[in-house]
């Protein structure tokens, strides 16, 4: 067990590294991300491990969160603790929009927490979160950036919404003509 | 694994479809943001749509490039997004095609099934009062551009010599970029993408000291948090705004409330008033912020004939009761503000092309959800059959590169919408093959994606021997020559 769990980190190492290398700009704001990704996983396979020795729990690695698109149609998939919720999307081919990769400089990811029970468990925005929020279309008592959140143990069965642009444009449009 | 079968699928999708009927040629003008999202959600919605970019300039993303100031690095990885679109097998970028000259729009129109439109906007509103055409008054897109190693302003040269003072008219995000780039101590701007013949005269600069006047106060203020965090961050730079100017009335109150930009916008400015610089420094500088006041003639110089020495501005008070919609008007009390150089950014300008309809007092094309309309009475059966808007073209010059996706996301909508109705088809227009025969018999050469990339590894080359991402190719020749090679 313990063997492959080592394997598997190693697996998701090489992976976020390949990652990395193919798809961030040689400049260092999307950086810091991946690094707090490996910390996180790091400590939790660690903590994990233990845990489940001595307890015998069954420690919760992954947790259960829900995309609704606009189209209403729900994708359920798992999340391994640590990871950002636009990462999470991105590998599951959700179509998330993520245009500064992560660096929260933009406001593409935006997403909705569709229960404010949830939404509560989140930590709060940091200043640089609620400026990019601002410009976020459709913005609700709930949203938040897709790649701020991180999965924790808490969160699990959180059900996120992916706000519909259109509807949004047309409405915000409106708003700011009249 | 996945790409495998990624590709296979496309590959059956573009084989059966190409069997069915003829591709459908989609062409859009200009490669910011627009340009792009519009390409990538045709593509998505479109397996059967081969789309064409085309370019006047000889490299792709537009004010990805030349607008998105060099110290703000992450809002520009955007262009991995981007450059992904370009290289999709049915996506072809063509830079070094102009629009108007190199190919005209009715030709275009009958070359593609579809065109769209999303050249945004390249040209300045103006003030229209005495002076504005003395030397030292830029509009501030021609500044940007000059540090962003636009090859159109490469030899701008502004003054930041003469005087230590410089006015900016204006104060949204783009105001706040220029400030922020005259002020930042430029071994900081050292290591971004700055063009290198901008830091060298800001490095040699004596301004230290910027005005950035508004027709409102800061409960209107038009730029965003984030811009205004950054100046509250420089180092060594005092912030000054007038305490009476920061009393709310009412109107205000109510404006926030309804407004939450607004309102955390009006808590920077308080929060920069009221704080003050702890220990004294070799180099200080100041920003000042004007509110109140409006532009009401440019001053000449009496040592240098033909250049400007100041501003007369003109207070003003809020009229009206429709909270976001108060405006400024002259109350006849004047003051001078004296300075070397006038940045104005009152706003950018669509230029229109032969055979377009154009609405000029919005400044935009008349459309219905990006759908061109024959002319501005809003008739929405007068339809340009074929013909779309996107972006700054579409709604005016407002608004950050994620409301290009969602305007994109609309005119997109639109197509696929007249492409149900039967209103547009795919057809055996001469689309690309015809587009590069016509460029070609008028010895237009075009630039394709693959002689930006030669541009693009240059200029990282370039940068990386100045400990910089990456040193703009500043001029039309030298870009060229790069892409030849």
């Amino acid at each position: 067990m313990f063997i492959s769990r080592v394997s598997r980190f190693g697996t998701q190492m090489v992976k976020r590294l390949t990652k990395g290398t193919l798809t961030s700009a040689p400049k260092t704001g999307n950086l810091p991300k991946v690094y707090n990704y490996f910390f996180h996983s790091l400590k939790h396979q660690t903590f994990s491990t233990t845990t489940a020795h001595e307890e015998g729990d069954k420690e919760v690695e992954e947790i259960s969160v829900t995309f609704v698109d606009k189209d209403e149609m729900e994708t359920h998939i798992k999340v391994p603790i640590g990871m950002s919720m636009l990462e999470a999307a991105h590998e599951h081919d959700i179509e998330l929009e993520g245009a500064c990769e992560g660096s929260c400089a933009c406001s593409t990811c935006h997403v909705i927490v569709r229960d404010m029970e949830y939404y509560n468990k989140l930590e709060d925005p940091t200043d640089e979160e609620n400026d990019m929020l601002d410009l976020a279309f459709g913005l609700t008592e709930t949203s938040r950036l897709g790649c701020q959140m991180t999965a924790k143990p808490e969160l699990d069965g959180i059900c996120l919404e992916l706000p519909s642009a259109t509807r949004n444009f047309a409405v915000d449009r409106y708003a700011k003509a009249t | 694994m996945k790409m495998a079968i990624f590709q296979a699928r496309t590959w059956f999708a573009r084989t059966f479809s190409t069997v069915a009927s003829h591709p459908l040629r989609v062409c859009v003008v200009g490669s910011g943001p627009a340009g792009f999202y519009t390409a990538e959600k045709m593509l998505k919605a479109h397996q059967e749509a081969q789309v064409d970019i085309i370019d006047r300039l000889p490299t792709p993303f537009g004010l990805v490039r030349s607008g998105v100031a060099p110290d703000h690095p992450e809002t520009k990885i955007v262009v991995n997004q981007f450059t992904r679109v370009a290289q999709h097998e049915c996506c072809t970028f063509f830079g070094n095609v102009t629009l108007g000259s190199s190919v005209t729009l009715p030709e275009l129109r009958e070359l593609y099934d579809v065109v769209v439109l999303a050249y945004g906007a390249e040209s300045d509103r103006v003030l229209g009062i005495p002076g504005e055409d003395l030397s030292g008054v830029y509009a501030a897109r021609e500044f940007v551009w000059w540090y962003n190693g636009h090859p159109n302003c490469r030899y701008l040269n502004p003054d930041l010599k003469s005087s230590d003072t410089a006015v900016i008219l204006g104060q949204g995000n783009v105001a706040l970029d220029v400030a922020r780039i005259l002020l930042r101590p430029t071994t900081e701007l050292a290591t971004t993408d700055i063009a290198s013949h901008a830091l060298a005269a800001l490095e040699d600069s004596a301004i230290r000291k910027v005005y950035l006047v508004g027709r409102r106060g800061p409960a209107q203020a038009a730029c965003t948090a984030k811009e205004l965090r950054e100046i509250n961050g420089i180092k060594d730079l005092h912030v000054h705004i007038k305490e009476a100017d920061l009393l709310t009335t009412p109107e205000d109150e109510e404006e926030m409330r309804n407004n939450r930009i607004r309102k955390r916008v009006y808590e920077l400015l308080s929060k920069a008033a009221t704080t003050r610089a702890s220990h004294p420094c070799s180099d200080p500088r100041e920003l000042h912020f004007v509110f109140f006041r409006k532009p009401d003639k440019f001053l000449e110089s009496n040592e240098r004939s033909g250049h400007v020495s100041g501003v007369r501005l003109e207070k003003t008070k809020l009229i009206g009761d429709r909270p976001g919609e108060r405006m400024a008007t002259g109350t006849g009390q004047f003051e001078d503000l004296g300075c070397g150089i006038v940045l104005k950014s009152i706003g950018y300008k669509s230029v229109p092309v032969d055979g377009l309809p154009f609405d000029h007092r919005k400044g935009v094309v008349p459309n219905v959800r990006g759908r061109v309309l024959s002319d501005t009475s809003g008739d929405p059966m007068l339809l340009e059959k074929g013909l779309y808007v996107c972006g700054w073209l579409k709604r005016g010059p407002t608004g950050i590169i994620a409301t290009n996706l969602y305007c994109a996301e609309e005119t997109v909508a639109s197509i696929s919408e007249d492409l149900k109705q039967g209103i547009l088809a795919s057809s055996s227009s001469a689309g690309r093959e015809g587009l590069l025969q016509l460029l070609d018999s008028r010895n237009v050469r075009v630039i394709p994606f693959g002689e930006w990339e030669k541009i693009d590894s240059e200029e990282r080359r370039l940068g990386s021997l100045r400990n910089k991402p990456r040193e703009k190719l500043a001029t039309w020749e030298e870009l060229q020559k790069v892409a030849r090679e």
